[in-house]
């Protein structure tokens, strides 16, 4: 009879894997800890073994910690590295097998069914995963098994392996909760007498299911095999570098330029591919001296046309000091958008493109955040009525209104000294160091401040604003706080 | 009258002027109003003055406008030589803090003539270079008889012209039709 491949998986928990991450980039002798705040408490987060056998525990305040063990050395918790690493672990396990998908937040699940006899058998490719992980310094309890139910129950209650078709018999002695049941059923089986999985295994089924639903047996089965279940490996993100080894090293930057171009040329038929554009570009030089030089370009707008790019290039190239030679090249989209491919239309945008190339290069230059552009904004103070905007990133908006003439130069408020304290605009008045006498005077225009929002230079309460004309021709935007009383200039008319 | 402005303005396109004076930034904005396209327009990050786009309104529409910070003079030159050689920018405006050298000056002509793109530096009295092609002096005039909602009336002198004579006019920018006027000066 023909009954196929047995299915084997194998999970992976790493119980300390917060704190195996930072040893490993610094390791420390003694207790160790990683700390995080959680309601306003200063917890445990993650700790190594010899903080486990000083009495230490995850989620104890770290005041307390610190008092039982003086010599306690902590590092604050970052747990999205935690997944970064958890990831990297994962991408090393596709050296077993293919299909690896990730267990929680610290653990891997791995179906090596037909995979084993290339490592010698079960047996041997545990042993070199577990070799090459406390190699790299890395703590980690393996299970294998029939299902993936039974592996994890494996690897987190008393690691070893279950032979094929015997999941029931490895699985017997161990405690119900290592079915991924919730801590509530656990307790409320212990209650029944039902305490390991084979008590649950020899109990009527009918009752269970009506006291705690449907999903206690179907762990069951799972974790047995009479259910199957899934495991969703990761897909690779897509990897946008290229590169290139050259026989001869080069120097000469037109040489550069041309390795370039061919590189770009294959980089952008990969971001074509997948409807992407690359927003930066990082180029990467290594020289005979095994130094190496780097050329970063950030474009105004996703691109992938590498005759459009190049000449964007051409300014970095020629920076680069080539020493000796360079003998390789690297160019990688480090950071990319969307672009869907559009519909070609009778209107050219061969001036936008232009722009945007334009806007590139003096962003090489100058940072990409320091060219600008102005949008609307809905607010009546006058330093709030427009925003600045890095013209890379957003879109020219033309909904400009304003209802009263506004000043072309704005300014930190400069106060009137020796301006009399009146509501009445002064007559005569001294500004940078030049003496203006009033012609006219238009206004007030009242402006309150927007009590919304925190702004310091609006402390001073409401101000009246008045158009002044005067004699020598200057006119100025003038305000006056009647809460606060003084006179401020904040603005030139054209 | 008017035909002698209109030799001397608009300025002559692909060339590099100067405006100096108080009512500087008057022209600039009048001659981005004259031009399509965007319009670049370069000042240094430490000035505390910052220009208010509503203000521009009045003269075009501040959605063409891109502003480049740059750090210092040097820095400002590279990216006035850059774009006017690109030709991307029809017009762009330059705020100079210190004097220009004649080689500066000549740079930016050259590029401004390989780009076909026109280039104004806003100058303090006394810091233009030679290599301009005309240099204005713009000042602010009261006039009793404005309209208050009425742009400043100035007095805009030619103080150099390579291709011309000097003079000066009176003139007042139409707020509603968006047009510039000459005035003829008021009595004393």
């Amino acid at each position: 009879m023909f009954d196929g491949i047995q299915r084997r998986v194998v999970s992976i928990w790493f119980p300390r894997l917060a704190s195996d991450r930072v040893l490993r980039m610094r390791p420390i002798e003694g207790p160790f800890a990683l700390t995080h705040t959680l309601g306003n408490t200063n917890r445990i987060y993650c700790l190594n073994s010899a903080a486990e056998h000083l009495g230490l525990s995850r989620g104890m305040p770290f005041s307390d910690a610190r008092a039982f063990c003086p010599d306690l050395q902590s590092r604050p918790a970052d747990p999205r590295d935690d997944l970064r690493f958890q990831h990297a672990l994962r991408r090393w396990a596709v050296r077993y097998c293919p299909w690896v998908g990730l267990e929680d937040e610290d653990g891997l699940v791995l179906d090596i069914t037909g995979t084993a006899h290339l490592f010698g058998g079960e047996a041997e490719l545990l042993m070199d995963m577990r070799q090459r992980l406390s190699r790299a310094g890395i703590g980690a309890r393996i299970g294998l098994g029939d299902s993936r139910g039974a592996a994890w129950a494996l690897a987190r209650h008393g690691e070893g392996s279950a032979p094929i078709g015997g999941a029931l018999d490895a699985l017997k002695g161990l405690p119900v909760a290592a079915l991924r049941l919730e801590e509530k059923t656990a307790t409320a089986l212990g209650r029944l007498g039902l305490r390991s999985i084979g008590d649950l295994a020899n109990a009527a089924r009918a009752p269970l299911t009506r006291r705690f639903g449907p999903s206690l047996l179907m762990r069951l089965d799972q974790a047995l095999g009479y259910q199957p279940e899934q495991i969703t490996p990761l897909k690779d993100p897509p990897h946008y570098g290229v590169r290139m080894t050259l026989p001869e090293p080069i120097g000469i930057s037109s040489d550069v330029l041309a390795g370039t171009e061919r590189l770009l040329v294959q980089l952008c038929a990969k971001l074509k591919a997948r409807e992407t554009g690359a927003r930066i570009l990082c180029l990467t030089l290594r020289r005979v001296d095994q130094d190496s030089q780097q050329v970063e370009l950030r474009l105004a707008r996703p691109m992938r046309e590498a005759a459009r790019i190049l000449p964007l290039f051409e300014r970095g190239i020629s920076d680069v000091d080539a020493g000796y030679g360079i003998d390789q090249m690297r160019l990688e989209a480090v950071q990319v958008e969307p672009m869907p491919v559009q519909q070609l239309s009778h209107v050219s945008t061969g001036s936008k493109d232009r722009l945007d190339d334009l806007i590139t290069r003096i962003g090489t230059r100058i940072g990409l955040e320091n060219v600008q552009r102005f949008l609307p904004a809905d607010s009546h103070i006058p330093e709030r009525s427009f925003l600045i905007a890095p013209a890379a990133y957003s879109m020219p908006e033309r909904s400009w209104v304003n209802i009263r003439p506004r000043p072309l130069h704005i300014f930190p408020p400069n106060p009137l000294l020796g301006a009399p304290e009146t509501p009445i605009p002064p007559k005569h008045f001294r500004w940078r160091r030049m003496s203006l006498a009033t012609a006219r005077s238009t206004g007030p225009e009242r402006i309150a401040p927007e009590w919304w929002l925190e702004e310091d230079s609006w402390r001073s309460g409401v101000r009246d604003y008045w158009v002044i004309e005067t004699r020598q021709g200057r006119r100025l935007w003038l305000f006056y706080t009647p809460q606060n009383p003084g006179w401020f200039v904040q603005g030139e008319f054209a | 009258m008017s035909q002698d402005f209109a030799k001397s303005f608009p300025l002559k396109p692909a060339r590099v002027h100067e405006a100096s004076g108080p009512g500087n930034a008057t022209l600039a904005a009048i001659c981005a109003a004259g031009v399509q396209g965007p319009v670049l327009w370069i000042r240094d990050a430490w000035r505390p003055e910052s220009i208010n786009p509503l203000g521009l309104n009045a003269f075009f529409d501040p959605s063409r406008l891109l502003v480049a910070q740059v750090k210092d003079q040097i820095e400002g030159l590279a990216v006035a030589e850059e774009a006017l050689r690109d030709s991307a920018v029809p017009l762009v405006i330059q705020e100079i803090s210190e004097p220009l050298s004649l080689i500066q000056g000549r740079r930016l002509q050259l590029s401004a003539k390989a780009g076909k793109s026109t280039g104004l530096c806003l100058i303090s009295e006394g810091m233009g270079s030679n290599a301009a092609e005309s240099r204005w002096h713009c000042a602010p005039l009261f006039d009793p008889f404005s309209e208050p909602a009425d742009s400043t009336l100035q007095r805009w002198e030619l103080i150099k012209n390579k291709s011309g004579t000097l003079r000066s006019w009176h003139v007042r920018w139409d707020t509603a039709s968006r047009r510039l006027h000459l005035v003829s000066p008021a009595g004393e």
